[in-house]
């Protein structure tokens, strides 16, 4: 046993004078496959698909050519894309305002008093993590025009139904309904994790330094420290509700002619149901360039707030 | 913010909030009771909570019968326990190796983790398609499986976890014998199992209610996952039959919701990662 | 393991195991040297402290004897035999960290149980269930379990066997850590500051304990401590070390008694040396207006320092012996002991003298005061801190012995 020679663990100190060695079999063990794996499923990919997006490649094809910007410029050119990254931005900006002004509302009254302080915060939860395709086949079944729920309670106070989803300048709206029902609580939770570190000791000083109201209290505490978790708040809903697609793919189609069209919507037909796949890589460029862009923001908020160690 | 509210305050806080919560709640509502009512009952022109007639059991048995929906939720839990065990096989020794040993590249395999935090799922579908396709695996589980056994956010976040880990802890495990494969399943493992469940439920989650991958990667029914599963049993028969469609609806959020409320702080606490991931 | 002639040294122990020799070991961070060639030959079943400020090297110098970090240069050998390609379970040496490092998520059992496991039982057979099918493994778990329970009776922890370390106060914690060190059988204990975390109470208790242990396991303890009450109290031998380099390594009352390096001088003692600025003059050394009569064999000017420590410098006037005067700025009453702090002329710092309450009990802060250094007493170290041997201490020797 005690001849057993080892090829000594990366241990922390490393190996001295000569710096650390080229191939180390230990860390090359543990971390390896992690490796391998991101470079085949993530980083790979990421550079597969912009010089796919340079190439007239159709799945199946027996060859392909480079044909630079062309799918680009076809794109830019076509109607469908246009109408799609118009309603992207336009799903976004309604969604984004609302579901953050409506989860930080929930959040501070939920957290006010301690009564039914569980059972608020589950409910509000609760859509966050139903399967959303289900839920998108009920919402479309309350949404119908005839026997639909919404419509039933809306006659009900003498307002007249409408046609949610077959009306082409009311679908993308009712779609961003859904989709800040399914954001609320996702919000909420991320604005009580930021109230609760909030020390409760600044309110008391507050109290003491004279501002008595609820309101003044908010102003002079709640909101200068929850700022930055707005910020945070607001990129990640922008990233997220720029992935839509569940809610157009079940249940619109994105019609009634492209007026939910959306861009991951385009992608998914243009690359999954006719294989165009280069055009639908440069559609996914046009994706990415958005949600890294966002994506950038957050990393630049979350090093500010030192969620990186 | 602990301060209880005065009367006033207090009611209109529950108004305000319990109408929220109407709503939050209605589709749930409305689907549970949708699924209890025969199909003449839901097409008629008023909506009753309670069923005048109770057509339960046909409704559920119409949805385990008319499609194996059975099938689909044990394709869901084949699915998302595969990818969860292996990013924690693959997550847990590449997050202790970059958390606690040193070696050449591990400045640029974190950075590299970093940097792929950022890549959304869906900007890696068509290359990860393409090369399913290329190896014959489409329709099959692995290609539902393997391109999430890499999880770069379970690496960086059982990374942040080991940091606090105490180095002396390691140093007596190797003095006791331990190899550093022992290290990670032994001590570390053991010592990070709350990041572990939150990270499990961040991966169940995500994984039993996605439908944008699974949607592209298999057409075959006998693998459909419950979301592929409903959207399809929509859109063939029950496109308007209601009464099984919402029991289908209300089988496939069921364990989830269950989880949920067995484990809510779990739950928000791992679903609340998506933020720091997406 | 064969004998090796080194072994021979130690007559005493001959037979027993853990000897440790280091050569010439060396260590750098980046461009931070570490261990600057450390040489220490440990008899076995020695007891050796390694003292010395914080930052030193010594943490260093017990991970590379362990195995956890890589030497740039030097060899370790215990018994005889090189250990520096060997893994550190393969060292057959036990360590005790400052922090414990119990493993938390393991009851006090399975805690001191693991080494035993790790060695006996191969890799299938830690499976579980592995147990049902293996005559051996259940042989092996048998055997270790005993262990255990010897080990806990050993240090009194039987009653906490089946608690979580997180249920475990910190002395309790410390028990532990010694029992899954000792579990094993190691030839070599090493222990990092292993009583740095417990209250100064404790820390006193397990002082003892440690040390009655080391007498009834007779093998060989390497230990590290900032804390020279520890290293004074328990050791064999201590290791002074500096920047990275053994100053001096003798019994403790040598360290005491007879400073090879003024840095030794100063860090050991409490309250500290007193020290003089002085110079070769005619035979003798002047200082702070004294002429010592002090024989160094130096050329007249040079500097030199001289040093005494308080509880040799006196006030009592019955003594003979030079005398430097000053005034009394400050007095300490300890009970027992009672300090006196003399300001002087010759040094920036003032004289420390213990005295009987009884001699010194009148004067009083502000007063003139005549602090005698009885030059047998009196330590004389070169500009660099080396220790100069005095020509006439052989005829004190002589004298005294
Ligand atoms: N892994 C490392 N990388 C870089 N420098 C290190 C490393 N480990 C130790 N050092 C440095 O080496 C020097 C000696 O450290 P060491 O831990 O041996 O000191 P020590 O004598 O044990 O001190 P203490 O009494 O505080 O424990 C210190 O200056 C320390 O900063
Ligand atoms: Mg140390």
């Amino acid at each position: 046993m005690a001849d057993q020679a080892y090829s000594r663990p990366a241990v922390r100190g490393g190996a001295g004078r000569g710096g650390l060695r080229w191939f180390d079999p230990v860390a090359a063990a543990l971390a390896g496959p992690a490796l391998i794996l991101m470079l085949i499923f993530l980083i790979g990919p990421m550079v597969v698909v912009i010089l796919l997006s340079l190439t007239d490649y159709q799945l199946g094809a027996a060859s392909l050519s480079f044909v630079g910007l062309h799918n680009y410029a076809e794109m830019f050119g076509d109607r469908t894309f246009q109408k799609s990254l118009a309603n992207t931005l336009i799903y976004v900006g309604v969604v984004v305002p609302c579901s953050v002004l409506l989860g930080l509302g929930a959040a501070l009254l939920i957290e006010a008093d301690r009564r039914m302080r569980g059972f608020y915060r589950a409910v509000y939860f609760l859509p966050v993590m139903a399967t959303l395709i289900a839920m998108a086949i009920v919402w479309e079944f309350m949404l119908h025009p005839q026997f639909g729920v919404v419509n039933l309670t809306l006659e009900a106070i003498g307002i007249p139904g409408q046609s949610w989803l077959q009306n082409p300048s009311l679908v993308l709206f009712t779609l961003c309904g859904i989709g800040i029902w399914q954001s609320i609580g996702f919000n909420m939770v991320l604005f009580m994790a930021g109230l609760t570190a909030i020390p409760s000791d600044l309110y008391e000083a507050a109290s003491v330094d004279g501002a008595n109201r609820a309101l003044d209290r908010f102003r002079l505490v709640t909101w200068p420290m929850l700022g930055p978790v707005t910020l945070f708040v607001i990129v990640i809903t922008s990233i997220r509700s720029f992935q839509v697609f569940d809610t157009v793919q079940v249940i619109t189609k994105g019609g009634p002619n492209k007026a939910s069209e959306v861009l991951l919507h385009t992608m998914y037909t243009e690359g999954f149901s006719f294989f165009r796949t280069g055009y639908a890589a440069a559609l996914t460029v046009i994706f990415l360039l958005f949600v890294l862009a966002l994506s950038a923001l957050k990393v630049f908020v979350l090093d500010k707030r030192t969620h990186y160690a | 913010m602990n301060q209880e509210l005065g009367p006033i305050a207090s009611i209109l806080r529950h108004v305000v909030l319990l109408f929220g919560a109407l709503i939050m709640l209605s589709p749930f509502i409305v689907m549970i009771v949708t699924s209890l009512k025969p199909q003449s009952e839901i097409l008629s022109a008023d909506f009753t909570l309670w069923p005048k007639t109770w057509y339960a059991v046909e409704n559920y048995r119409a949805a385990l019968t008319s499609t194996p929906l059975l099938l689909y939720m044990l394709n869901g839990v084949i699915v998302t326990v595969a990818i969860f065990v292996l990013q924690v096989l693959v997550a847990l020794p590449a997050a202790y190796a970059l958390a606690k040993l040193r070696f050449r590249f591990r400045g640029l395999m974190f950075g590299a983790v970093l940097l792929c935090l950022l890549i959304p799922m869906h900007a890696t579908a068509i290359p990860v398609y393409v090369l399913l396709f290329k190896l014959g695996l489409l329709n099959t589980y692995a290609s539902l499986i393997l391109p999430f056994a890499i999880s770069v956010f379970g690496i960086f976040l059982m990374r942040q976890f080991f940091l606090t880990v105490p180095d002396d802890i390691i140093d007596a495990a190797r003095i006791d014998g331990m190899s550093e494969f022992g290290i990670v399943w032994r001590v570390m493992l053991p010592t990070a199992v709350p990041a572990v469940i939150a990270f499990g439920i961040f991966s169940v989650v995500a994984h039993w209610n996605d439908y944008f991958w699974p949607l592209i990667a298999v057409g075959d029914r006998n693998l459909f996952t419950p979301p592929l599963g409903i959207a399809y049993f929509k859109l063939d028969e029950a496109g308007t039959n209601y009464g099984p469609l919402m029991a289908a609806a209300t089988i496939a959020i069921t364990p989830l919701v269950i989880g949920f409320l067995l484990a809510q702080r779990r739950f928000i606490e791992g679903i609340t990662f998506t933020g720091m991931k997406s | 393991m064969s004998e090796t002639d080194q072994q021979s040294s130690c007559a005493g122990h001959a037979s027993r195991r853990g000897a440790v020799e280091i050569r010439g070991l060396t260590k750098s961070f980046g461009a931070v040297s570490v261990l600057k060639g450390v040489d220490l030959r440990i008899a076995p079943g020695e007891f050796v402290t390694i003292l010395g400020p914080s930052g030193c090297g010594k943490s260093t110098l017990m991970r590379i004897v362990a195995g956890l970090e890589r030497q740039d240069g030097g060899e370790i050998l215990i018994d005889g035999g090189s250990v520096d390609e060997m893994r550190p379970s393969a060292r057959d040496i036990a360590m005790v960290f400052q922090s414990y490092a119990l493993y938390p998520h393991l009851t006090v059992r399975e805690n001191i149980a693991v080494p035993l496991r790790m060695r006996e039982l191969s890799a299938v057979q830690r499976l579980p269930g592995a147990r049902l099918l293996s005559a051996s493994a259940r042989r092996a778990v048998r055997e270790a379990d005993r262990a255990v329970r010897d080990v806990a009776a050993l240090l009194k922890i039987e009653p906490l066997l089946d608690r979580k370390p997180g249920q475990l106060s910190g002395g309790q914690k410390q028990r532990v850590a010694l029992g899954r060190a000792m579990v094993r059988k190691p030839r070599v204990f090493l222990m990092d500051e292993p009583l740095s975390n417990l209250d100064a109470e404790l820390r006193v208790h397990m002082r003892a304990e440690i040390a009655q242990l080391h007498r009834s396991l007779g093998v060989t303890f390497i230990y590290v401590t900032h804390d020279q009450a520890e290293a004074m109290t328990m050791s064999d031998r201590v290791v002074v070390m500096m920047n990275g380099m053994p100053l001096q390594i003798a019994p403790p009352e040598e360290i005491y008694d007879d400073p090879a390096d003024l840095a030794v001088a100063r860090f050991v003692g409490s309250p500290r040396i007193n020290v003089l600025d002085g110079r070769v003059q005619g035979g003798g050394i002047a200082a702070a207006g004294v002429v010592l009569p002090l024989a160094t064999g130096l050329a007249d000017g040079t500097s030199v320092q001289v040093a005494i420590r308080p509880n040799r410098a006196t006030l009592d006037p019955a003594v003979a012996a030079p005398r430097v005067s000053g005034r009394l700025v400050h007095r300490e009453n300890l009970g027992s002991d009672l300090f006196l702090y003399v300001a002087t002329e010759g040094s920036a710092e003032p004289l420390i003298v213990r005295q009987d309450p009884g001699i010194a009990g009148r004067l009083a802060v502000g007063e003139a005061a005549e602090v005698g250094l009885p030059v047998e007493h009196v330590y004389v170290f070169d500009a660099e801190g080396r220790r100069i041997a005095l020509l006439a201490s052989d005829a004190r020797r002589r004298a005294h012995g």
